[in-house]
């Protein structure tokens, strides 16, 4: 029986066809909610446990589309460099407030780790979780993560930013939209800046950038301090 | 052709950056090593956005997709998040908001004081 599953291919479509389901969904019932990556998860797991299918078998094809995640997120470099003009121009801002953002982030959940008594592991994989996924999981992989709990905890603190966004900057009182954009980009990387570019074009620029400089940061704070 | 052409200056960059990082004294991820190589790449004007547009806009468009496979991985986890599910929750939740809340107000306080000293410049 599981020769059937055994080709790459099976994989590779399974996923596809997921990730395909998950958009439609998400298109349909316009909720940020239903994310197609956590859908496609979802129901790829479900389907497995019920039918039995061996994780081995479904990465003969993961292991092909895990490939395109380093050049996906050399991509990202295109996204800064047509930015590079704003990036420029408030480049002090944006530096003080990823790097601010960055560390808050990393303090805070290592504070709370130790305060719920969550194991090495499990700290190091939600240490990076308000930065992109490319990103956190090299930096969860480096420190001794569970690669797996980075990807849920980021794309889950994702759609929690992008659906707090609107009640954060009131609650904050923040009325520039620079700053706005930055906030929800270090706190919640892709999926809030979907939501940012809904906000504004500054917000969604400002957003966009925080991904990458955060990302950077992120690196650099956690090769010097862990 | 131009596809092709593109795919292989990306995978290139991204060989180059696993090279790298094997020969880097310390741990740096070769996905970053990538995105800084060819940032600079185009900063300097090797590379034109021009040689690399259409694969890269596939590339990030399609971004989520290539973590499926990372997240089904969470399958040998269960019992992990099963033991866990309360902490998990609300750390995110609370560093998300702390995290929102500490970027706002340090943007806003170097934005302030940039204002200031250009103030200041202008009474001297």
């Amino acid at each position: 029986m599981s020769e059937v599953f055994a080709s790459p291919f099976f994989g590779i479509a399974l996923s596809i066809l997921a990730f395909w389901l998950g958009s439609f969904l998400q298109k349909r019932l316009k909720s940020v909610i239903c994310n197609p990556l956590l859908i496609a998860i979802l129901l790829i797991v479900i389907l497995l446990l019920v039918f039995d299918i061996p994780y081995e078998n479904y990465n003969e094809g993961g292991a092909v589309i895990n490939m395109f995640l380093t050049p996906a997120t050399a991509c990202l470099a295109v996204s800064i460099y047509t930015k590079i003009q704003i990036l420029k121009k408030n480049w002090l801002p944006i530096v003080v407030g990823c790097a601010v953002g960055s560390l808050t982030s990393m303090a805070s959940v290592w504070l709370l780790c130790r305060l719920f008594r969550l194991d090495e592991a499990m700290t190091a994989s939600l240490i990076p979780k308000s930065i992109t996924t490319p990103i956190a999981v090299e930096v969860c992989q480096s420190h001794g993560g569970i690669v797996p709990v980075t990807v849920i905890a980021v794309i889950f603190t994702g759609i929690l930013g992008s659906i707090l966004a609107p009640f954060l900057i009131r609650l904050f009182g923040v009325k520039d939209s620079m700053t706005a954009g930055l906030a929800i980009g270090a706190c919640s990387h892709a999926v809030g800046t979907s939501r940012a570019i809904e906000l504004g074009e500054t917000e969604g620029a400002m957003s966009g950038l925080a991904i990458g400089v955060c990302g950077i940061i992120t690196v650099l704070v956690s090769m010097v301090l862990l | 052709m131009k596809i092709i052409k593109q795919i292989g200056i990306i995978f290139s960059i991204c060989w180059i950056s696993t090279v790298i990082e094997q020969f880097l004294p310390f741990a740096f991820p070769a996905s970053v090593i990538a995105m800084l190589l060819l940032l600079v790449c185009l900063l300097t004007g090797v590379l034109k956005i021009s040689h690399i547009r259409e694969k890269s806009d596939f590339l990030l468009a399609n971004m989520a997709f290539f973590f499926i496979p990372a997240g089904v991985n969470v399958i040998n986890y269960l019992d992990i998040l099963k033991a866990n599910w309360l902490p998990l929750i609300l750390i995110c939740v609370i560093t998300t908001v702390i995290t929102f809340a500490a970027t706002a107000w340090s943007v806003r306080l170097t934005m302030r004081l940039l204002a200031g000293k250009k103030k200041g410049a202008q009474n001297e």
